[in-house]
């Protein structure tokens, strides 16, 4: 099947370099400490976080630092055929996992002993890349509910079809079985801290395709920073400061 | 805006958004650019300063690690949190809710990242006399406080195990009964020298618990019920005859018409809230009068027209303190 065609055009009619559009809301969970909404395109993602608080299990709890735990899910609507996913496969266990591992990286857990943080994400429709809208959700949720975190984690995709490397994968472009590599970076100390890969590439196409992410990761930054001092200059408008 | 679910009219969106304008203008000239983001570098003017709380040193520069406002107080640069959970300080007066009757402590639930520990030690018993705390005292803890008991405490100070410890060494302290609780974000409500109101026209009681759960209930009059309880005790065959109606254990029914403002007064702080304005007694107590110089019901606080309201009086009020300095 022809992903790129001629004239350089793709399946949904951006350019190989182009991302999706972008939209993210922040404060969408009333009860949550913080949450946010997050868009890509057709694939939209909701996160809320809880915390830091009491630890509910006790013997998980740690004496130097916060528990961090998450929970990832995809509504039943979230895809083409509606289906009834169970809660514990293999598929979301493992997105759990490395979400919660990229967020732990960046949050700063010392400053919390003995609490937990719970971040939930929600797929609400699935159209490729919900790794990394989830991951981009989570990090604006954690920035919203005042958790002092490093840096803001970011994360896109890229992949690499009819020999062109493609940024921001969608639904039709993940499935044509080509190698997705989905990376998640701290931009302002410039380190990676997720980088996965189905399938294999030659080591000089891995960086091309690499590289690509990494610029787009560093777009969603430059937007989700937009969003939230945005947000922060409204909050200290409405609480009054200064007046 | 967070918390705002309504449905504006055309008019009342745009009276809104001017109000809010309003306040922008007023706000804007102080701290426009002292507002940071996570990972935002904060100028710091030499080597010696001192890098407070949500801050972090990133290579030769200091970043913030939360979104906030820049403080600085001398030499000391910190991040003030625009939203976090609450954070005790010695002293703060709360509201909290009973978790678990553990030995010889209460577990309450406080809106902190743990659990506060009230023990049975460091409260006043009801019958007020000072003195050891017997084991036939730690038996009849639930006859004080049962699970989900909402209770007035204040911060005595962190154990070296890291847990937090109330105390309710007055008789203003202790239990809640006969009101409403409210959850509202911690950040709204100011330390103050005063956390406790008496709202005599309304005969109400309100009590902004620093961790952002307010208590609106029903006056109890501290004072009268220990000189009640010192009459009982002179003369027990008077109590049976005459002083019922008044003595504590009487359940008497709260007037409809209190109720009513006990509802007007959570909602107006609930529209507060909403609003993501600053709670405090002054302006919540203007606009219970706003409501009720309206004629508006209890239920019609909660509407887009009553926020409107609140959203052009705050305005309102914030531009002239900012005229009278």
């Amino acid at each position: 099947m022809e992903y790129v065609n001629p004239e350089g055009l793709r399946l949904d009619g951006r350019r190989p370099m182009e991302m999706r559009q972008l939209r993210a809301e922040i404060g969408v969970v009333s009860r949550a400490d913080g949450s946010a909404s997050f868009e890509m395109g057709n694939t939209k993602v909701i996160a809320a976080v809880y915390g830091p608080r009491e630890v509910q299990n006790r013997s998980q709890q740690m004496n130097d630092q916060a528990l961090v735990r998450c929970e990832y899910s995809m509504a039943n609507f979230s895809t083409g055929d509606r289906r009834r996913k169970t809660k514990g496969d293999r598929r979301s266990t493992e997105i759990s996992l490395v979400i919660r591992q990229t967020m732990e990286a960046c949050i700063l857990t010392h400053l919390m002993p003995r609490s937990q943080i719970d971040i939930y994400v929600q797929v609400l429709q699935a159209d490729g890349g919900t790794r990394s809208a989830c991951i981009n959700a989570a990090t604006l949720a954690l920035a919203d509910a005042g958790i002092p975190m490093r840096d803001l984690v970011t994360s896109c995709s890229a992949g690499y079809l009819n020999s062109t490397p493609l940024l921001d994968l969608n639904y039709l472009e993940d499935s044509a079985g080509g190698a997705d590599v989905t990376v998640g970076i701290l931009p302002k100390l410039d380190k990676v801290t997720l980088l996965q890969m189905d399938a294999k590439l030659p080591m000089d196409i891995f960086e091309n395709v690499m590289q690509l992410a990494v610029e787009g990761c560093k777009a969603v930054e430059s937007h989700i920073r937009e969003i939230l001092l945005e947000n922060a200059q409204t909050l200290v408008i409405r609480q009054g400061y200064g007046s | 805006m967070r918390g705002i679910r309504l449905s504006f009219s055309n008019t009342q969106k745009l009276r809104l958004e001017k109000a809010l304008a309003q306040l922008e203008s007023l706000s804007s000239k102080l701290n426009s650019n002292a507002t940071v983001i996570v990972a935002d570098k904060i100028p710091v003017d030499e080597d010696a300063a001192l890098k407070g709380h949500g801050t972090l040193e990133m290579g030769n520069d200091v970043v913030a690690s939360v979104c906030g406002v820049v403080e600085r107080v001398n030499k000391l640069v910190y991040v003030r949190p625009l939203r976090a959970r609450y954070k005790p300080e010695i002293g703060d007066i709360i509201v909290g809710r009973v978790i678990e009757v553990a030995p010889k402590r209460w577990r309450l639930e406080i809106n902190f990242s743990q659990d506060a520990v009230l023990m049975l030690s460091s409260m006043n018993l009801p019958d007020g006399i000072q003195r050891r705390r017997t084991a036939v005292d730690e038996l009849n803890m639930r006859s004080i406080f049962v699970e989900n008991d909402v209770i007035c405490a204040e911060v005595r100070g962190f154990q070296h195990d890291g847990s937090l410890h109330l105390q309710a060494r007055s008789q203003k302290y202790g239990k809640l009964e006969r009101g409403k609780l409210l959850k509202i974000p911690p950040y709204l409500v100011k330390r103050r020298k005063q956390h406790f109101h008496h709202l005599d026209q309304y005969g109400v009681d309100l009590i902004f618990g620093c961790n952002g759960l307010i208590w609106i209930g029903e006056h109890v009059d501290v004072k009268d019920a220990m000189v009640e309880d010192q009459v009982n005790k002179s003369d027990p065959q008077n109590t049976h005859s005459s002083s019922l109606p008044g003595s504590s254990e009487e359940p008497t029914d709260t007037p409809l018409e209190r109720r009513q403002y006990i509802c007007r007064i959570a909602n107006a702080i609930t529209v507060f809230s909403a609003l993501g304005f600053m709670v405090n007694l002054d302006s919540v107590m203007e606009t219970v009068t706003l409501s009720l110089s309206l004629n508006l019901g209890v239920h019609e606080m909660l509407e887009a027209e009553f926020h409107v309201l609140v959203a052009e009086q705050e305005a309102e009020r914030r531009s002239t303190s900012t005229r009278r300095k």
